[in-house]
């Protein structure tokens, strides 16, 4: 079969491929589309049967996993309300549990709830799941879930969650099994927002995180913080499937070519976020794979609106025009990445605005723009940095868009060090990076808003205000969708972030692993994929 | 009087400057971290960081006394023998300290155990032999092995031995250790790679400190006297050149403790050098004080043991 296999055909395309029969496409229409890629007929249907294979795989139990994350420190918690990073998402996810999560289509399935209920967005009913227990034996109760919830609220905890926690204004047990939660204001996200990582269900009264106890499919055996740490499968989990492994050790290779280097030479069957520059060297070789995720992540180019140059009408409009989207998707992120329209809902998401097309690459109308502004011939400083992955490459592209057309921009690069706090929001010209969020509620609130914390552009619209608070306590899902797509074209149109493209991450993974499918929430299955995957040695 | 008075005196000397040196070092860091920008709780925050989360925190963490007061109740700790607690993780620091520093004097160690004897024996005998082949070869691959950055043989020695070859695996840590063959697998690269750094500036150093006591007048004398070529470097020559050599063996030991930063990246071996990056990164005071007095301390440790070795061969520094 492997001799069907066309050239240039890698592991990508299977991915493709997968994906594709996942989503329900017929045989015919994906040999029309191989076809359509020329792929010859007899080789398109041993690719298909590969394909269908792989989705088709029913899990096989047993083996130790070793993944490789991308950061550790010192920093690394069990806490999940002080979770930053990768490597404590994908702890958490494996030792403990949310009400909530997200499946591939970024849809709201329950895991420790039973249901979310709710009349008006603002007074919601939880059931929980009931028979679920803790890993020391513990049953879990409504108890644990008002504990973990108003973790978030207390000041002292530090938890990274506390300013979208804080619309809770109440959070009592009913009964043994019900929590009540009543918001500030009508908000019905509730149930997408507690599936965010740091929203774990730990037991109540629980002040020593170091044990990691929790409902979830692992157990926690060793952690060393900033080393590594081993788990072991829960034989009690209370889901019907998984986990598969019968151990699970994550540790984090934080130099990118050491850990393509472990990923080839076997020592380890996942290397989370590789670099885009790594992939070649990865994609000839046998027994890895690839698994590209796109979640939402961008680096944007923010222009402040309140001063100069950006106050001038018409610069940010001709910023827009100047900058050369197809160019950095395809030569910076080598196509590892989704052309962007300027705002910050992602394909990803399911109130993505699939009919607001880009701006276009159009240095005449960019200069007669920035001539009507009265900036052209001006030295215009950007700052960059490799903070905000990505950017000086970007500033440099825009550069050098602008000397065509006479505007000289000058690209600063700001150290790393004290990026977010020192240039980030307070330069005129500025590079950002933000993270993938699950709701355009979120991502509105946090940098549309006029009162955002993270007013990239100091964006300030009393009709966009309204409109987030209306759309967010609207349970008619049509309705809501309309407002956000009007949402995300006043961003692209008004605001002065320019998203060029939303980054896709890149998962190498050893080919006996199998179960690992892209998520919304991020990478590695949204980090959850210790409870997901299987070795198929 | 190999341990006369003279000697005892000159001992103690050394050891209470380098109690100094630490205390010195000790403030040099306090002030060096304190020009880095941000406090642990807004690294912390990261991007995050918005002014009450960051007041939060820093409250919660304890840190709302000024970091100069904080770093006097340290240092006052310190002398007692508490190192303090890590702000970013609450653990003791001695916990956070203790298996990584066994990871590094464990690498350490071995890289020792290896390269002091063949480096001695490489730069005496390419010093007997000057101008030979022999003496040629060895500078040869001494300066191209020096010239060459850890970073590349490390990487390269990866590419070749762990992904083509599949002899060794590319990670020293994490891997089963559990019988001899696969401890000396787990250790071959980060050993030969810091071997090669360590070893060519030894036998550099060994061989122009023998050759320089070879050209007094003194040893000339031993040769016309009928002393045989070996006699004449051992047992006339060498006692001589010994402090200098000392000394740069101890320079270059010292280097294995608190700057392999490289190699235990390329390995992902969780040596100190990586913790106190860590702690830099998080500006973890308690932290990466421990970590300079570790390395102040291990480094002053080798030097003084050197000048010991020095004072104690040379009876005309003992008098």
């Amino acid at each position: 079969m492997t001799n069907d296999t066309p050239n240039n055909w890698t592991a990508r395309d299977d991915a493709m491929v997968e994906e594709a029969i996942r989503r329900g496409a017929s045989r015919r229409d994906l040999l029309k589309m191989l076809m359509g890629s020329g792929v010859a007929l007899g080789a398109g249907g041993g690719l298909l049967m590969r394909a269908t294979q792989a989705v088709a795989a029913t899990p096989k139990t047993g083996g130790h996993l070793k993944a490789a994350g991308w950061s550790a420190s010192t920093a690394d918690t069990l806490d999940p309300a002080k979770a930053s990073l990768s490597t404590d998402y994908t702890r958490s996810c494996a030792l403990y549990n949310r009400l909530t999560f997200l499946n591939e289509a970024g849809e709201v399935e329950m895991e420790l709830a039973e249901s979310f209920e709710s009349s008006d967005a603002k007074t919601w009913n939880v059931k929980l799941k009931s028979g679920v227990t803790f890993h020391d034996g513990k049953t879990l109760s409504s108890a644990d879930v008002v504990f973990s919830l108003k973790r978030h609220l207390d000041p002292d905890v530090g938890s990274k969650v506390n300013s979208i926690a804080k619309q809770m204004a109440e959070i009592t047990a009913v009964d043994n099994l019900n929590v009540r939660i009543v918001l500030t204001e009508p908000n019905a996200d509730l149930p997408t927002i507690l599936s965010l990582h740091h929203f774990m269900i730990v037991a109540d009264g629980t002040t020593d995180f170091s044990k990691g106890i929790g409902t979830g499919a692992f157990v926690l055996e060793e952690f060393e913080p900033g080393v590594r740490s081993i788990a072991a499968r829960n034989p009690n989990y209370f889901k019907a499937t998984g986990p598969y492994l019968d151990s699970f050790e994550f540790f984090a290779i934080s130099d990118n070519n050491a850990r393509v280097n472990a990923l080839l030479s076997d020592d380890i069957h996942i290397a989370g976020a590789i670099n885009a520059r790594s992939l070649r060297m990865m994609e000839g070789q046998q027994g890895v794979d690839t698994s590209i995720t796109t979640t939402g992540n961008y680096t944007n180019l923010n222009i402040r609106l309140d001063i100069d140059p950006g106050a001038k009408a018409g610069f940010i409009e001709g910023m827009k025009h100047l900058v050369n989207r197809e160019l950095i998707q395809k030569s910076i992120l080598r196509g590892l990445a989704e052309i962007g329209n300027d705002q910050p809902v992602s394909p990803a998401n399911r109130y993505h605005n699939t009919e607001l097309q880009p701006h276009e690459y159009d240095p005449e109308r960019a200069r007669a723009l920035f001539e009507k502004a009265g900036v052209l011939g001006q030295t215009i400083p950007i700052v960059a940095s490799d903070a905000a992955n990505a950017s000086i490459d970007m500033a440099t592209v825009v550069q050098q868009a602008g000397s065509e057309i006479g505007m000289t921009f000058d690209v600063q690069r700001a150290p790393s060090d004290g990026y977010w706090s020192n240039y980030w929001l307070k330069a005129p010209v500025h590079f950002g990076n933000i993270n993938p969020r699950p709701t355009p509620d979120i991502l509105f609130s946090l940098l549309y808003h006029s009162e955002a914390p993270w007013n990239e552009s100091q964006y300030k619209s009393e009709k966009f205000d309204n409109m987030l608070i209306e759309a967010r306590g609207l349970l008619d899902e049509t309705k809501r969708t309309d407002m956000y797509w009007e949402m995300q074209e006043m961003v692209a149109n008004e605001a002065g972030t320019i998203i060029p493209a939303y980054i896709s991450n890149i998962d190498g993974i050893a080919s006996e692993l199998k179960g690992l499918r892209p998520n919304p929430l991020g990478n590695l299955m949204g980090y959850a994929f210790a409870e997901y995957v299987w070795l198929d040695e | 009087m190999l341990w006369s008075t003279t000697t005892w005196r000159l001992i103690g000397q050394r050891l209470g400057i380098a109690l100094i040196t630490l205390v010195i070092v000790s403030f040099a860091v306090f002030f060096a971290t304190e020009m880095l920008p941000g406090d642990v709780a807004q690294i912390l925050l990261g991007q995050a960081a918005t002014p009450e989360a960051v007041a939060g925190l820093r409250e919660a963490m304890g840190l709302n006394e000024p970091a100069f007061q904080r770093f006097l109740g340290w240092l006052v700790g310190l002398a007692t023998g508490d190192m303090g607690r890590s702000y970013v993780n609450d653990i003791e620091v001695v916990d956070l300290l203790g298996g990584r520093l066994q990871n590094s004097l464990r690498l350490a160690g071995i890289v020792t155990v290896i390269c002091v004897p063949v480096a001695l024996t490489l730069g005496i005998i390419a010093a007997m032999f000057r101008g030979s082949w022999l003496d040629r070869a060895v500078s040869v691959a001494t300066i191209s092995v020096i010239s060459v950055p850890e970073f590349m043989v490390a990487t390269l020695s990866v590419l070749v031995f762990a992904v083509w070859l599949g002899w060794l695996p590319a990670l020293s840590y994490g891997v089963n250790v559990d019988s001899i063959g696969a401890m000396l697998r787990a250790y071959a690269m980060p050993v030969i790679t810091l071997s090669f750094v360590v070893a060519a500036q030894m036998i550099r150093m060994t061989r122009a400190a023998v050759i320089e006591t070879i050209e007094t007048p003194y040893v000339e004398m031993a040769l016309l006297k009928g002393a045989s070529k070996l006699r004449m470097v051992l047992v006339h020559a060498l006692p001589n050149a010994l402090g200098p050599i000392a000394n740069a063996v101890a320079l270059s030991l010292s280097y294995l403790v608190g700057g392999v930063i490289i190699v235990e990246t390329v390995f992902n071996y969780p040596g100190v050098a990586k913790l106190m990056v860590d702690a830099v990164a998080t500006r973890d005071l308690p932290l990466i004080q421990s970590c300079a007095m570790v390395f102040c301390v291990s480094y002053l440790t080798l030097i003084t043991l050197a000048d010991m070795i020095a004072i104690l061969s040379n009876p005309r520094l003992r008098q």
